[in-house]
């Protein structure tokens, strides 16, 4: 951990991303303004000292919306990354153990089916059966990071299990199950860290889309993506309405991307050994 | 004044010195051998000469080619002498050549670089030294893929690369590592024979004393950085000035001494042993071909007793080790372990695989780089019903430690805090903690340097002196196996084609591939 | 390769028809009759029961299927609830939009990051590569339809570049194509960066390898090694994303449709799901996977063209 904040991407990309954490956390208990109200009189107003954001069309102050409307994007993406690891990595795990056999076969060609099928294309599905949600919005991302994780962790598991460490174990008498737990995983968690630091700001932005589109949170959760969806035809005479959900987007995307890319170059070995 | 002279060469790679005041010398038609363990530069002092060093490297002396100074021209007449004038031959043939390119385009690739020929003359050139390494036309056209060929096919291709334009030096760092005996052979044949025909220089790059023994005219011996003796290789091997050479020559030849006598009782017995694989379909219908890896193996070890088993790459050594380790299945056969049988089809039960452990060939892959060598060491246990645990299991783990020669604290650490020769002596300990009581040592000195490899062979003699171990011994390497065993097995494609005496089958061996591969080992003589 | 052809051929069989099944599934366990839908809440059992059994809703699941699966077949699509026409009459226009786009943007993000990454990795370390990875590090992380909110604020209605939206349609094709070229070009530019850094990154690492080293041991010039065996090697990583991608910038396309207002088959796909008007989602989510395995196929040929280790294998 040390080591990782001694990377400059790591330590800003940190900076960046805990703003935002602390700011959806902060929102639980305080905000500037309360968001449920409407406040017709103080409408469209740009930045200034009273509302340093501004306020939408209903003259609700955007800071205190991009505060509550950063606990759905990361509670969204919190939870979808946890649907794909919880269930991708089991997955790609009992694949490499079982190598050739007839569940890692379905398991790659059911992976190769999802992999047809956009997170938009299973949004529209979901949605279109269950009604556009918050919830829904999670379901569909969540489904699509299954086979990422599992991809990932069956291609990296796969080579270690070709390792004589694993081979030992096996001398030892142990079984898939437990060499699996005690040797692959330990040995792929940097690889499902970098991804799922990655896979968490690709579910901010896929949720941000799916709230734009209407699929969705719905009014009237605030959410990043709905802001900027009421933002477009008021864009011509209010940017700021356009201007901080999407700046919130970019930020918290880009923090979470730097600490990614620089966790991938400390954990990556050939680019230690290169010294 | 010879073809290639280094004066006083420097070379540091950021802040780590890694080659002191290197002088040698080459000569048109003569081979200069330059000898070390891992770690003594002598790759990087090759490198020197046609200047590919790696980033941050920063290089002083001279390096007298062909009467120009190699250190102080700049890239773009090196890349002019690059393959023209210097080729090179390198250790890994499967990496060496793009996956993604013709044969024929990579070796007339050399040609048209220089601009020494337009394409269809560059592609006959290709044509006819491919036919000088030893690939005629009809097996191999130039439209094959790298990946089509085998590692020594491969290597080949490599030296007709270095040699499409007729070099005055050819440079070959390590070139038959990564080959087998009797390819190797073949492969330091053709050098020869090229370095005779074309009358060029060839710096060769070796380990191993035994390969270049031979064929060298003087030699160099380095160590950590440093050229420790040269001199013509009879005057060198004759009067082994310094202390160094005595130590390496003696570690190259190392007979460890072994006290322990095999007993009557068989510990293992292995009688009609039959392990197929099934390759990858070649049409879609049919049934997928099967390849007999183990073929109707038999043979038993007596307790006290050592037992070679030799062969070259793909022969099936490894495919019968897991079979008797009861981690693959087997189709057809018997194994009989302290004279309790498990036939095809049944799994190895506990009781019996507790008998057996094994050492693996590679010190870095063979311990889980996430655990501490406490928890490394005690994994076996998970063999026996009741294993120790506690401070019990503690100094279990640090008994097994001392008596490799590790120290008791060593158990705290993490496996990357030591070296190649200590994992190995870990890798032992770890076999050695359920007290089996036969060990399978799987290529387990192979990655060692020669002083290593004696220290470990020592270490195993002493071992079965003590504890009364068995052990099968499989190995690419000759001389090794000729040192720690009684009984030798030689297999080729599935098969044991001999079995005899160690001394017997060394002396006089019946099988011609067991004479073929005795002639190609290189043999170092016991002082000339 | 005729085997391996064959065998991805078979391959994509099996995937449109489990993509088939998994989207006519999802589609059946929703709650409700489309016959009532169509007819209303007044019309009279009867008529629901006509109609019902007209559409072929009356008879078994596996029929249904195979009704819906064989009518696709024939290119026909079924007749939307709502509007009472053919699906296919309404998707016909709508296509020919939004794949273009998703083309276009395909060909710009390529030629994009392909110079891009090359740069980059060639002159590694120096103020080129931070340029290009800071600058894409931002690109992957704007989301597209933001970007495109911006885009059509400055370019289209401050400096009316070009229209803030709309399709004139295909008659004058170089208007269609100036028409597409904000939407593809916002598309492209976050792809452009995730490409732009795989290429970098797959370069970088054949740089690496044995071979480059051999290469350079011939005499090639660093630039020559780079463009005669590490280009073509660094080609497989880089023909995956392109084909994720693509699927990607479909899914990106029926979104930036939004914000330009183009009549692709994003606006009515969305219509659609609010009206519950069921068979054209189906259809049209179909034929949008069906591009996309389409895509993976060509993407998997290609790589067998590129790298002759794949030809072999089966």
């Amino acid at each position: 951990m040390k080591r990782a904040f001694s990377m400059p991407g790591f330590a800003i990309g940190f900076c960046m991303a805990i703003v935002f954490v602390a700011a959806a956390l902060l929102s639980f208990f305080w905000t500037p303004y309360a968001t449920d109200g409407v406040d017709i009189v103080n409408k469209l107003r740009p930045p200034a000292a009273g509302n340093w954001f501004g306020t939408d069309q209903y003259g609700r102050d955007i800071l205190s919306m991009l505060m509550v409307g950063a606990r759905t994007s990361i509670a969204v993406a919190v939870v979808a990354v946890g649907i794909g690891m919880g269930l991708g990595v089991p997955l790609g795990l009992a694949a490499a153990a079982q190598k050739g056999s007839l569940i890692d076969e379905i398991l790659m060609r059911g992976n190769d089916l999802v992999f047809a099928f956009p997170a938009l294309l299973i949004a529209i599905l979901i949605t279109a059966v269950f009604g556009p949600s918050a919830v829904n919005a999670i379901i569909a991302i969540g489904i699509f990071n299954i086979p990422v994780f599992a991809r990932l962790s069956r291609g990296a598991a796969l080579s270690l299990w070709t390792r004589d460490f694993v081979l030992s174990a096996r001398v030892a008498g142990k079984g898939a199950l437990r060499i699996s737990v005690e040797h692959i995983l330990p040995n792929i968690t940097n690889l499902l860290i970098v991804q799922g630091t990655i896979q968490f700001s690709l579910g901010i932005l896929a949720e941000a889309a799916l709230s734009y589109i209407g699929l969705g949170a719905q009014p009237p959760m605030p959410s990043w993506g709905r802001m900027l969806a009421d933002s477009q035809t008021m864009i011509s005479f209010a940017p700021h309405l356009a201007l901080f959900p999407g700046a919130a987007i970019v930020l918290t995307v880009l923090g979470l991307n730097l600490m990614g890319d620089a966790l991938r170059d400390l954990f990556d070995p050939k680019i230690n050994r290169e010294r | 004044m010879g073809l290639l002279q280094i004066k006083n060469l420097n070379l540091s790679i950021g802040d780590t010195q890694i080659l002191q005041d290197i002088s040698l010398q080459a000569e048109a038609g003569k081979i200069v051998a330059i000898i070390g363990e891992s770690g003594s530069g002598k790759s990087m002092t090759a490198y020197c000469v046609n200047r590919l060093l790696p980033r941050g490297a920063n290089v002083s002396g001279q390096v007298m080619f062909d009467g120009q100074d190699m250190l102080q021209l700049p890239e773009p007449a090196l890349c002019d002498i690059r393959g023209a004038d210097i080729g090179m031959v390198f250790q890994e043939p499967m990496t060496a050549l793009n996956p993604v390119q013709t044969i024929g385009a990579q070796v007339a690739e050399t040609v048209l670089i220089h601009g020494a020929a337009q394409k269809s003359e560059a592609l006959k050139i290709a044509r006819e030294t491919l036919n000088r390494v030893g690939l005629p036309a009809a097996e191999f056209p130039l439209s094959r893929y790298p990946h089509e060929l085998s590692g020594g096919q491969r290597q080949r291709v490599v030296i007709a690369m270095a040699i499409a334009l007729r070099p005055k030096l050819l440079i070959a760092d390590e070139p038959t590592t990564a080959l087998d005996v009797t390819t190797q052979a073949q492969i330091l044949g053709l050098l020869k024979k090229l370095v005779v025909e074309d009358g060029m220089a060839l710096l060769l790059i070796s380990h191993d004393l035994g390969v270049v023994a031979d064929i060298a005219d003087t030699i160099a011996i380095m160590r950590r950085g440093k050229v420790v003796e040269s001199g013509p290789v009879k005057q060198v091997f004759a009067e082994m000035n310094h202390p160094y050479t005595r130590a390496l020559f003696k570690a190259s030849n190392h007979v460890p001494d072994r006290a322990a006598k095999a007993q009557e009782t068989p510990i293992l017995q292995v009688s009609g042993l039959v392990r197929d694989y099934i390759l990858p379909r070649k049409s879609l219908f049919g049934a997928p071909p099967k390849l007999r890896a183990v073929n109707d193996v038999g043979f038993s070890i007596k307790r006290g007793e050592s037992l070679g088993l030799v062969g070259e790459s793909g022969c099936g050594k490894s495919t019968l080790t897991r079979a008797i380790l009861g981690l693959d299945a087997v189709q057809a056969g018997r194994i009989e372990i302290d004279g309790r049988a498990v036939t095809a089809g049944e799994k190895v039960p506990r009781e019996l695989r507790r008998k057996m452990q094994v050492v693996f060939q590679d010190p870095y892959g063979s311990f889980n780089p996430r655990h501490k060598v406490m928890r490394l060491v005690a994994e076996p246990f998970h063999l026996l019903d009741n294993a120790p645990t506690g401070s019990a299991r503690h100094q279990a783990v640090e008994k097994a430690l001392t008596e490799v020669g590790m120290l008791a604290a060593d158990a705290d650490k993490y496996i990357h805090e030591f070296s190649g020769g200590q994992r190995q002596r870990i890798a032992i300990a770890r076999a050695l903690i359920i007290k089996p009581e036969l060990i399978i040592l799987d290529e387990a000195v192979s990655a060692l340097d020669v002083s290593i490899r004696a220290q470990i062979l020592d270490l195993l003699a002493g071992l079965s002196d003590r504890l009364g171990l068995s052990y099968l011994f499989i190995s690419h390497d000759l001389s090794v196996v000729r040192a720690i065993t009684d009984r030798v097995m030689v297999m080729k494609s599935g098969k044991i084609i001999e079995t005899g005496d160690t001394e017997t089958v060394f002396t006089a061996p019946q099988h011609p591939y067991t004479k073929a591969l005795i002639a190609a080992a290189p043999v170092l003589e016991k002082t000339p | 390769m005729l085997i391996f052809t064959l065998k991805r051929l078979l391959s994509l069989g099996l995937s449109l028809i489990a993509a088939s099944v998994v989207i006519f599934v999802v589609v059946e366990i929703i709650p409700g009759d489309p016959a009532r839908l169509m007819l209303g809440i007044n019309a009279t059992q009867d008529a629901v029961d006509a109609l019902r059994s007209q559409m072929g809703l009356d008879q078994g699941l596996l029929a249904r299927y195979w009704l819906w699966v064989s009518g696709m077949l024939q290119g026909d699509f079924g007749i939307s609830y709502t509007y009472r026409v053919p699906v296919v009459e309404m998707v016909q226009g709508r296509v020919w939009v939004s794949l273009p786009l998703a083309l276009y943007a395909l060909l710009l993000s390529t030629v994009i990051a392909f110079p891009i990454g090359i740069i980059a990795a060639a002159k590694r370390g120096s103020w080129a590569d931070w340029l290009v990875m800071g600058g894409t590090q931002l690109g992957v992380a704007i989301p597209n339809f933001w970007f495109a909110m911006i885009m059509v604020n400055i370019f289209a209605l401050k400096y009316q570049w070009f229209s803030p939206g709309g399709f004139p349609g295909w008659d004058d094709p170089a208007l269609a194509v100036k028409a597409l070229t904000l939407p593809a070009f916002v598309l492209a530019l976050p792809q452009a960066s995730i490409l732009a850094r795989v290429m970098r990154s797959a370069l970088l690492d054949t740089l690496s390898e044995d071979f480059m080293r051999t290469a350079r041991a011939k005499g090639r010039t660093a630039k020559g090694a780079m463009v005669h065996h590490a280009l073509r090697n660094a080609m497989i990583p880089v023909l995956t994303i392109i084909g994720l991608q693509f699927s990607f910038l479909l899914a990106g396309a029926i979104i930036i449709e939004k914000v330009f207002f183009l009549p692709g088959l994003g606006s009515m796909i969305f219509t659609a799901i609010t009206q519950r008007d069921l068979i054209v989602v189906e259809s049209v989510v179909m034929l949008l996977v069906f591009a996309v395995i389409l895509v993976t196929f060509l993407v998997d040929i290609t790589y067998a063209l590129v790298d002759p280790r794949l030809r072999r294998r089966p």
